[in-house]
């Protein structure tokens, strides 16, 4: 069998060879100019649509203007941790290091405690989670025995300018709550001290 | 006021009148080449810069980021290579920007204007060469950039020089004998004259007083050629190969802060040169179909008379209408097109639009000939 030439470059047919009309580039260019101007004014009427008449469902662009408004995460989104509380506000964890364990990237770090109630074994007396060095896999909400970890806060914007501040703590973590609908995160950003303003 | 002085401030008015019209619509293209492309690329585009007055945050549309580019580009490091030729270094974005300027001078925007007892041509130079004269100054500005490309040092910004020069002149070959046939057909060099004459009737053995004699009417092909040659002459995309910034930057690659701005200026002055003179020789410049000197005369009889200066008025507007449409239409054209190849580009100018260019003259010519105009 000759050398495959079928689809390829070499073939006569290949979509890569230009045609009488493609090199003659003005109806090519007049097909490529009526596109981009459907586009324009298309787009042009939606805007006046939305600034004028004031609808509220026409969009004349796709994009998200992210920090004032944030698309819609779906419930699954593994986003920053927060500790699980009981009705006490103590945490659920029990210092079982089941999560400290199953992490992949070594960033949790637990100090166990007695806890003061006799029903119940331990409590973290240190909870802290290195978010640099995290992978958001969700190994640990997944290893968890008591549900006591969680990824559903929708709080993503924890950058910050040095690694001590991607240290996250029990307190912290305590502190924060569930996102609400559409991933809207419900608890205030923990901005670390390096992000503060002076 | 002395005669002199009043005579020298009234031809201020035009020149002024350019000045402004080029310099702003240069600066405010930035922005329209940024808001154009995003509506046509279903995005939103630049509008986050902001000034705050009493604590609102002003945005308009993002017509600020044209000043905040500006003050970034001030700000900004100005850098020159340790090998550079200094003044030539130093000379070339001024040379680009100037000749960008200059080249819109004898562009009319408007018919004779009476005030005061005298006529004021609306155009900042009368010149019976004007078209000659327009051509030159787009010419020179290539020697901006041939002396950026040079003074650089660099390898690369020496390439896009040879290249800019390369593509200037199958360019400037094509627009030059393009117009030709529009020469022909209005019978004058001078820009005001051709702007006149396309207020004529076309044909009107034929077709009455209905269809103004405009140039894209009697010349179209010289219309697509000289479109075509002029976007490559403003070295934009598709016709960018002296910046490619893809691929070798270009004669500015060593150029920061201002000086870079300048270049970047010169290209969108060069693309409002391009609209005034396709405006003026193509789009009737600066005529309202059916605007006589009188008024609105309608080939179905009736007429509204208008005082002079609505009259001339209206034209100013028409001739700044047709040259935003064809702004906007230049941008449409590069933020559709792709870029041509080096070789691709000189092949467009030499094997196509100059032949065909030639061919147009021929074609008119013998045409002129059988109607009996030649």
């Amino acid at each position: 069998m000759a050398y495959q030439t079928e689809n390829t470059p070499a073939d006569p047919r290949h979509s890569s060879r230009l045609g009488l009309r493609q090199r003659f580039y003005v109806v090519e260019v007049l097909v490529g100019l009526a596109l981009t101007s459907q586009h324009f004014f298309v787009n042009m009427w939606r805007h006046t649509l939305k600034v004028v008449f004031r609808s509220k469902s026409a969009r004349g662009a796709v994009t998200i203007q992210y920090p004032d408004e944030r698309r819609p995460y779906s419930p699954r989104l593994r986003s920053l941790h927060r500790l699980v509380r009981r009705e006490d506000g103590s945490p659920r964890c029990v210092a079982c290091m089941m999560c400290e364990t199953v992490c992949p990237a070594h960033c949790i770090y637990i100090v166990a405690t007695e806890h003061p109630n006799p029903e119940i074994e331990k409590v973290p007396e240190r909870f802290d989670i290195d978010l640099g060095k995290c992978v958001f896999c969700g190994f640990c909400v997944e290893a968890c025995p008591e549900d006591a970890i969680r990824m559903d806060t929708g709080i993503l914007e924890f950058a910050a300018y040095d690694r001590a501040s991607m240290v996250y703590t029990k307190d912290t973590l305590l502190a924060l709550e569930p996102a609400g609908v559409d991933g809207v995160p419900t608890s205030p950003v923990p901005i670390p001290p390096s992000r503060r303003p002076a | 006021m002395s005669g002199l002085a009043l005579d020298l401030l009234l031809q201020a008015i035009p020149v002024g009148f350019v000045m402004f019209l080029v310099l702003n619509f240069g600066g405010l293209l930035t922005w329209v080449e940024r808001k154009q492309s995003a509506i046509m690329q279903d995005r939103i585009g630049a509008n986050r810069a902001s000034i705050s007055v009493l604590g609102l945050r002003i945005r308009v549309l993002g017509l600020l980021h044209p000043l905040a580019d500006a003050v970034k580009m001030l700000t900004k490091e100005d850098f020159t290579p340790a090998r550079a030729d200094v003044l030539l270094f130093k000379l070339a974005p001024f040379v680009s920007v100037f000749f960008g300027l200059a080249a819109f001078a004898s562009i009319p925007f408007g018919d004779t204007l009476q005030i005061m007892g005298r006529e004021i041509q609306l155009q900042a130079v009368t010149l019976n060469v004007g078209i000659l004269y327009v051509l030159a100054m787009i010419s020179l500005g290539v020697y901006g950039l041939m002396m950026a490309g040079w003074a650089s040092a660099n390898n690369y910004a020496l390439l896009g020089g040879q290249r800019a020069a390369a593509l200037m002149i199958s360019a400037e070959v094509a627009i030059g004998a393009s117009i030709m046939g529009v020469v022909m057909v209005y019978g004058s060099l001078n820009m005001q004259d051709i702007a006149r004459g396309q207020g004529q009737p076309l044909l009107p053995q034929f077709f009455g007083a209905w269809i103004p004699a405009w140039g894209v009417l009697t010349q179209p092909a010289a219309f697509i050629l000289f479109l075509t040659a002029g976007i490559a002459s403003t070295k934009r995309i598709p016709f960018d190969t002296p910046e490619g910034e893809s691929e070798i930057i270009g004669y500015f690659v060593e150029y920061s802060g201002m000086k870079f701005g300048m270049f970047a200026m010169a290209d969108f002055l060069e693309t409002v040169v391009i609209s005034g003179m396709t405006t003026a020789l193509f789009l009737g410049g600066w005529q309202v179909p059916y605007l006589q000197a009188s008024g609105f005369v309608f080939p179905w009889g009736a007429s509204v008379a208008l005082p002079h200066l609505a009259v001339v008025g209206l034209q100013v507007v028409s001739f700044l209408t047709k040259v935003v449409v064809m702004l906007w239409f230049l941008m449409l054209i590069r933020w559709t097109l792709p870029r041509f190849r080096y070789d691709q580009a000189m092949r467009l100018g030499w094997l196509a639009l100059f032949p065909l260019s030639v061919l147009n003259i021929l074609v008119t010519a013998l045409v002129l000939l059988a109607v009996g105009k030649g």
